[in-house]
């Protein structure tokens, strides 16, 4: 049960959306992607669902194609939300879900299910049009999951939505997660990606720029960040060798250094200084590396 | 259940449900009702006057007129009754304000021969003057031939019109009598058929277009293949023009058949619907199914290249003038079903449906002309289903700010297998 990709490509015209992309997922795994804005996070998720063709390179799950024969296994949250805006939430949810091969009856319990668990019942007789963007998007979630698919792929699911929101759709990913679905799910938001997911990719322009597991990628990145705060005028350790980047802070200075035998010659350079409050080594944010490896196109 | 079938209730269902559709459907039936109820209701509005108001009055030389001209009046439908009015004139105008007679009408005599002037409140309607006018008229054309010493039996000879009947030589050529008929069933035909193309192919690029703007779409198309969406599409509209049909049929069979007696002649054998052909009939169904097709994949197919809803008008409005065009040329072509350029024309495949049905209802064409046409007709609609469905296929992907026919290429090109 595992998603493959093996040197996907695709090219629109002379652009290249996607350059040799190999992945794999495994079962019951959560896979995050990520990137900026036209990486090719939504033409890699329209390949893998088999809505656009690659030009090179070949997809598979469970080591066969995906075709609308799987279509069951298979749930998919857009990133461009869109729901019929004139008919009930009910009608809309049982229509997808029997185009995805779930009989009326057994979507009509599982809908009341999930209306529960996202604390919205009474939207069940509501058109679409007439809720607000925040539930649109849970009925949209809802029309993902609601067949309990095998692999499900969500694209951007937490653009948009309040704090509260977000935090209830990942408890409902998470335990999506438990029930032993595979979940790729791209983002922006580094902290989500860094929250929910072992196994990670960064896109930048088509092409993967870091892969793997989220702790070997952070290890393997080797910068650390140091946070230091005193009662007395840090500035001058900037000037150790291995310091990349300095930062003044109301209470002394955030650093970032090349490993950690840095931190030690930092320490040193302190030391008998005057009162040191506190002296942190902190393992890099996915946003440093995001920033580092993706970054330079972006700035 | 198939994806196939619930795809295709779901569009029956949904559009028979929407609100345009219900006002349409009950708008049309009204008409039907109303239409099939057209004399008795004329009659309620008309009868009122019939009994007293079309009594007219009478005044200046009546005494040697009034009788031949009434004796004229009679022989027209719908009499008109005259009244020697004792009174002046202004008397006479008085009454007729005051709505005691309808109008009057001041007869004069000179040399024997009539004239006359007519009163009314209004003369914008004619019906009543005209009638006085032609009365009076025969009148005036006895009272000289009578002058003339023409005898009354040379005189008939003069006044009957002359008997001039047109005969088709070739066998199997309609009568006269035939094509007449012909021409009213094919014009109502024609009709039907040219609305049904233009609403229900609407209707499926409206169909495509509200789920493309509304970005539904994307679930849609990865839980089911875009072909089959739009087959279902296409045949989930035919579904409902078909239960549509019928029940303005049975409608409009109930209803003439409530009013038989008033419409034996009348309108309904104008249009030569009481001998309906099965011949025709059968061409008709035959036509009217590919036209549809034709037009309805070119919808759905137009329908998919807008990002917006407002942007489907513009797009499908080149589809609309060809089926205006086809419907134009069927117009001319019922005066001259057997010209050049209708000929030619009934074998371009987006006209065929109206015109071939035109030259097979009018004409005695042989029936490798109308399986030729039927075979283009066929092949045209396979070929066009293949690219409306490659083009469906990539075009609902497509987002754009303009939408015009130009992404027919890159709808292509983003559906294609590599």
């Amino acid at each position: 049960m595992t998603l493959q990709l093996h040197q996907v490509t695709k090219r629109f015209g002379n652009s290249l959306a996607v350059d040799h992309l190999s992945l794999i997922i495994p079962e019951n795994e959560m896979f995050g992607f990520l990137g900026g804005n036209g990486a090719g996070k939504t033409t890699t998720f329209r390949m893998i669902l088999g809505l656009l063709n690659p030009s090179g390179g070949s997809i598979s799950w469970n080591e066969e194609t995906i075709s609308y024969e799987k279509s069951h296994l298979i749930g998919y949250l857009p990133e461009e939300r869109g729901l019929y805006p004139k008919l009930k939430v009910k009608d809309q949810l049982v229509y997808l879900a029997r185009l995805r091969g779930m009989d009326k009856k057994f979507a009509l319990t599982q809908l009341d299910g999930w209306l529960e668990r996202f604390n919205i019942p009474e939207y069940k007789e509501k058109k679409v049009e007439e809720l607000s963007k925040g539930n649109q998007q849970k009925i949209q979630f809802i029309s993902a999951v609601i067949h309990k698919p095998e692999l499900l792929i969500l694209d951007e699911p937490f653009s948009g939505l309040d704090p509260v929101n977000v935090e209830q759709l990942k408890k409902a990913v998470i335990d999506l997660k438990e029930q032993g679905t595979t979940i790729v799910f791209s983002s922006h938001r580094m902290e989500h990606v860094e929250e929910l997911c072992e196994h990670l990719c960064i896109l930048q322009i088509g092409r993967p720029v870091v892969q793997g597991k989220l702790k070997e990628i952070k290890r393997s990145f080797g910068k650390k960040n140091l946070r230091i705060h005193a009662d007395f005028d840090v500035a001058h350790v900037k000037e150790v060798p291995g310091v990349v980047k300095y930062k003044h802070t109301g209470e002394g200075c955030e650093l970032q250094i090349e490993n950690e035998s840095v931190a030690q010659r930092v320490f040193d350079t302190l030391h008998g200084k005057g009162f040191v409050r506190l002296f942190e080594l902190e393992e890099p944010t996915l946003n440093d590396i995001f920033i580092e490896k993706a970054g330079a196109s972006y700035e | 259940m198939n994806k196939f079938w619930i795809m295709l209730s779901h569009t029956y269902m949904n559009r028979l449900k929407s609100k345009s559709f219900l006002i349409t459907t009950g708008v049309t039936l009204l008409l039907i009702i109303g239409l099939a109820n057209f004399q008795t209701i004329t009659e309620k509005f008309t009868g009122g006057e019939e009994g007293n108001g079309k009594e007219v009055a009478v005044i200046g030389d009546t005494d040697n007129l009034i009788a031949p001209l009434q004796n004229q009046l009679d022989r027209q439908e719908g009499s008109v009754k005259l009244t020697a009015f004792e009174g002046s004139k202004q008397e006479a105008e008085q009454a007729v304000q005051d709505e005691v007679y309808q109008a009057f009408v001041e007869l004069k005599e000179e040399n024997e021969i009539p004239s006359a002037t007519f009163y009314a409140n209004q003369i914008a309607n004619t019906t009543l003057s005209n009638k006085i006018r032609d009365a009076l008229q025969q009148l005036k054309v006895m009272i000289a031939a009578d002058k003339a010493d023409i005898e009354p039996a040379i005189f008939q000879q003069i006044s009957s019109p002359v008997h001039f009947d047109t005969i088709a030589l070739e066998e199997n050529a309609m009568t006269e009598e035939e094509l007449s008929e012909a021409r009213g069933l094919v014009y109502v035909m024609l009709f039907v058929m040219y609305f049904a193309v233009l609403m229900y192919g609407n209707m499926i690029a409206m169909e495509v277009a509200t789920e493309k703007s509304s970005r539904v779409m994307e679930i849609l198309i990865s839980s089911a293949s875009p072909v089959a969406q739009m087959f279902a599409k296409i045949i989930g509209v035919a579904l409902l023009g078909l239960s549509q049909l019928i029940l303005f049929m049975v409608v409009g069979y109930q209803a003439v058949k409530m009013n038989q007696d008033a419409l034996t002649g009348g309108i309904f054998e104008y249009f030569g619907l009481d001998n309906l052909k099965i011949s025709l009939f059968v061409y008709l169904v035959v036509f009217f199914i590919l036209g549809y097709l034709l037009y309805a994949t070119l919808a759905a197919m137009l329908g998919s290249l807008v990002s917006r809803i407002e942007d489907a008008q513009q797009l499908i409005a080149p589809m609309t003038l060809v089926i205006v065009a086809a419907f134009m040329i069927a117009m001319f072509g019922l005066n001259a079903p057997d010209s050049g350029f209708v000929t030619v024309t009934s074998y371009i495949p987006f006209f065929t449906p109206m015109l071939m049905f035109l030259r097979v209802g009018m004409l005695d064409i042989p029936f490798w002309e109308v399986g030729l046409s039927i075979g283009i007709l066929i092949l045209t609609i396979i070929i066009l289903a293949i690219i409306g469905a490659r083009i469906y296929s990539g075009g609902v992907l497509m987002y754009g700010k303009s939408s015009s026919l130009k992404d027919i290429k890159a709808a292509m090109q983003l559906s294609k297998k590599e």
